[in-house]
C-alpha cells in the first residue's frame, strides 16, 4: 500500500517483535514484553496477533484469518482485508492451504501441518489473572513456578462442583515449566496444542506481551490424576456435515427450543459437505 | 431446513463504512464544517485530542475530531495510529516552562508575586449561563484592547519557595526518560514514565482518580502553587551540527501541586510537589495529573499506599483511554465459542446437581 511499508510495520519495529518472537521459543510459554505499537485498529481486537503476523509474513505467504472458526465472522473478515491491503499476499479460506493462519478462539479442526504457523490473538495473556490482578506478583510467581494458587483453584472447583468448571481459556503447563493460557480456545481445542508439529505464536498487544510453544512441545491441560482434563462439546452431530468429532456453534432457530448444531470451523463443515457427507438438520427438542 | 451459513461479512462492513460516511457528514443543507473551524473553535477539543494523542498537531487533531464525529476518544484513537508510524528524527532539549511566554499564570498560595496573577482566557468566572447570541453569530467578537503592562520575569513559584529550601528540589532521574509508546511498562515504573502515562491519561479517568484523593482515599493535602499556561520553545541540539537550534513552538499547561510532608529522620518537614504538565490549554487535566503524581509518590515518600490513586500499577495499567475503549468495546465482537463452551458447561453441571438431589 502506498505510503506504508509492506505488512504495514515499519522494518525496524518487524525487528524488535521477531526478537521477541526468537526469545518466546526458546522459552517456551513464558510472556516475554514487547513494545508493542499503537495499531490502526482497537486494543482487544487483534493487534497482538496482527503485529506478530506482521512481523513473519513474507510475500509467498498464504494468509487465513479465523474468529470463532469461521473465515466469514466482521473481525476476520477486517483482519483479512487489512494484510490484503497492506502486504498484498495470497488470502485463503482453505486451512490446508494456509501457511499462516491467525485465530481468534478456535484451533482449526484439521491437524497442522510443520510449514505452517498459528498466530493466535490474546486479549489476556497472565493465566493467573483471575486469581492475582497484580502482574507484579504474577510475574514473580512465574519465575518461582508457584502455581499453588491454580491448583486450589481447581481443587475448589472439583470440591463445589464435583468438575473444573473452566470451559475455555482453560489453562496449560507448556514443557512442564510455565503454566499459560491458550487464549480463550474452548478447552476442547487444549489436546490440539499438545505436541503440534506446527509453530504456535501467540500476540498480546494490549498488554504488550508474546510468547510461543515451538513445534513438538508438550502442552498439557492442568488436572489432577483423578480428575483428569475433559474437553467439552455438545452432544450432537453437525447439522450441516454430520460431524460428531468436530466443535460444534449452536444456533437458534426458533424460539420453541428448536437448536442447530453446526461446526464452528467453517473451512472444515464446507470441504466435509463437498465431499458428499450429509448432515440431519435442526433439533426440535429444547436443547437442555 | 431455512439455515444458511452467514455469509457476507465483507458487504455488511462496505454498507457500514457507506452509512457511516453519511452520518458523519449530516444534513447536507447544512454547509460541510472545515477543519480549520475546529481547529479554530474547538481549541479545548483539539488540545484534549493531542495531549491524549501524544502528538502535537493543531490540524492533525482538528481532522481527527472531524473524521471521528466529535467523539474525542475515537479522535485520540485516530492520530495515535498516525503517530506511531512516524519516524523519530531527534529528542528536543527539555522545554524550559520559566521562559515560557505566559498567557495566563495563577498561584493559590500567594497573593501576588513577581510577574503577578495572570487571568488569561479563562472560563473560570464566566456563569454558566447559555449563550443564545451563539446561536447566530454574526463573526465579529468585541475584545477589550490588551492592558500594556511591562512584560516582566515569571519566576516559578516551585522556584521562589525553593530559596528557603522549604520545598524539595528538582530530581532528574537517572539516564533518558523512558518511552512508553516505544518500550512496555514494566516495574518498578520511574517517575518519568509515571508521568507520561499521566499526560497521555484519560482526562476522565485522571480527573476521578485525583478526585478521590480529595475525599480521603490517598489524601495530600495540596495546594495549586502554580499553575501557567502558555508558549514555549521546542529545542534539538542535531549531533551533526553541534549547536542547538529553534524548530517551533507548543502551547503547554503546567501545574505544580505543593502538599505537606512531615519528614523523616534524615529530610527536615518540607513541601513536596505533584507534577502535571500537558500540551494546549488544558488546566483540569494538568491538575488532575499534579494530584495523582503526588499520590503515586507514597511509598517513595515512606506513607502509606492504600488507595486507587496510590497503587502505581493499578493507576498506569488503566488510565489510558485507547487500550480500555478498545477491551472494553471489544465485548461486542463475537464470543460465541467461548459462550456455547460455557452452555455446555453449566448444562453439564445442571445435570450432575439434577441427578444428585
Amino acid at each position: 500500500m502506498k505510503g506504508y511499508n509492506f505488512a504495514y510495520l515499519d522494518e525496524q519495529t518487524k525487528r524488535m517483535i521477531r526478537r521477541a518472537l526468537l526469545k518466546a521459543v526458546a522459552i517456551p510459554g513464558h510472556q516475554v514484553p514487547f513494545g508493542s505499537r499503537e495499531m490502526p485498529l482497537p486494543y482487544g481486537w487483534g493487534t497482538g496477533g496482527i503485529q506478530v503476523t506482521a512481523s513473519i509474513l513474507g510475500p509467498r505467504d498464504v494468509l487465513k484469518v479465523i474468529d470463532q472458526g469461521a473465515d466469514d465472522t466482521t473481525n476476520a473478515v477486517s483482519i483479512r482485508r487489512f494484510f490484503a491491503k497492506t502486504a498484498g499476499v495470497r488470502t485463503t479460506t482453505a486451512t490446508a492451504e494456509a501457511t499462516v493462519i491467525q485465530t481468534r478462539h478456535r484451533i482449526p479442526e484439521k491437524a497442522l501441518r510443520d510449514d505452517q504457523i498459528i498466530v493466535y490473538q490474546v486479549p489476556q495473556p497472565e493465566p493467573l489473572w483471575r486469581l492475582e490482578p497484580s502482574r507484579v506478583e504474577t510475574r514473580r510467581m512465574h519465575g518461582l513456578a508457584d502455581y499453588g494458587l491454580m491448583h486450589v483453584k481447581l481443587y475448589e472447583d472439583i470440591a463445589r462442583f464435583g468438575q473444573v468448571s473452566i470451559s475455555y481459556d482453560y489453562p496449560v503447563m507448556v514443557n512442564g515449566r510455565y503454566l499459560m493460557s491458550p487464549s480463550p480456545i474452548p478447552a476442547f481445542d487444549n489436546p490440539k496444542m499438545d505436541m503440534m508439529p506446527a509453530l504456535q505464536l501467540f500476540g498480546a498487544g494490549r498488554e504488550k506481551r508474546i510468547y510461543a510453544i515451538p513445534p513438538w512441545t508438550r502442552v498439557k491441560s492442568l488436572d489432577f490424576d483423578d480428575h483428569p482434563f475433559r474437553a467439552i462439546n455438545a452432544p450432537h452431530a453437525c447439522g450441516l456435515c454430520g460431524a460428531t468429532d468436530a466443535y460444534l456453534d449452536e444456533v437458534v432457530m426458533d424460539d420453541h427450543g428448536g437448536r442447530l448444531f453446526v461446526c464452528s470451523d467453517t473451512d472444515h463443515c464446507a470441504e466435509r459437505r463437498a465431499a458428499g457427507h450429509p448432515g440431519m438438520g435442526g433439533t426440535k427438542e429444547a436443547a437442555e | 431446513m431455512a439455515y444458511v451459513a452467514v455469509k457476507g461479512g465483507e458487504t455488511a462492513i462496505d454498507a457500514a463504512h457507506a452509512w457511516l460516511a453519511e452520518e458523519r457528514r449530516g444534513d447536507t443543507a447544512t454547509k460541510p464544517l472545515s477543519v480549520a473551524q475546529v481547529q479554530e473553535q474547538l481549541g479545548r477539543a483539539v488540545d484534549r485530542v493531542m495531549a491524549e494523542g501524544s502528538l502535537y498537531d493543531r490540524q492533525l487533531a482538528a481532522l481527527a475530531i472531524k473524521q471521528a464525529q466529535g467523539d474525542l476518544i475515537e479522535a485520540v484513537f485516530l492520530l495515535r495510529a498516525y503517530r506511531t508510524t512516524l519516524p523519530r528524527f531527534a529528542h528536543s532539549k527539555p522545554v524550559e516552562t520559566d521562559a515560557m511566554r505566559i498567557e495566563r499564570r495563577i498561584s493559590a498560595i500567594f497573593k501576588d508575586l513577581p510577574g503577578g496573577q495572570v487571568l488569561g482566557p479563562t472560563s473560570d468566572y464566566t456563569h454558566r449561563l447559555l449563550d443564545f447570541s451563539l446561536l447566530d453569530e454574526d463573526g465579529a467578537v468585541a475584545c477589550p484592547p490588551p492592558v500594556a503592562g511591562e512584560t516582566e520575569p515569571m519566576p516559578r513559584v516551585s522556584d521562589i519557595l525553593r530559596y528557603e529550601g522549604l520545598l524539595e528540589a528538582d530530581t532528574a532521574g537517572p539516564g533518558d526518560p523512558g518511552d512508553l509508546t516505544r518500550e512496555p511498562l514494566a516495574f518498578p515504573a520511574g517517575r518519568d514514565v509515571r508521568l507520561q502515562a499521566l499526560a497521555r491519561g484519560d482526562e476522565g479517568f485522571v480527573l476521578g482518580l485525583g478526585y478521590s484523593t480529595q475525599r480521603g482515599y490517598g489524601g495530600t493535602h495540596p495546594f495549586a502553587g502554580e499553575i501557567r499556561m502558555g508558549e514555549v520553545s521546542v529545542e534539538i541540539e542535531p549531533a551533526e551540527l553541534g549547536f542547538v537550534i529553534d524548530i517551533g513552538d507548543l502551547v503547554l499547561t503546567e501545574c505544580q501541586m505543593v502538599t505537606q510532608f512531615k519528614g523523616t529522620k534524615t529530610v527536615p518537614p518540607q513541601f513536596t510537589r505533584g507534577y502535571g504538565l500537558v500540551f494546549g490549554f488544558h488546566e483540569r487535566k494538568a491538575m488532575a495529573m499534579a494530584l495523582v503524581d503526588r499520590a503515586m509518590r507514597a511509598a517513595e515518600l515512606g506513607e502509606d499506599a492504600t488507595a486507587p490513586a496510590q497503587d502505581i500499577e493499578f493507576v498506569l495499567y488503566h488510565c489510558d483511554n485507547i487500550e480500555a475503549t478498545g477491551f472494553v468495546e471489544h465485548l461486542k465482537l463475537p464470543h460465541y465459542v467461548d459462550f456455547q463452551s460455557e452452555l455446555q458447561n453449566v448444562r453439564r453441571m445442571r445435570a450432575a446437581a439434577e441427578a444428585a438431589e
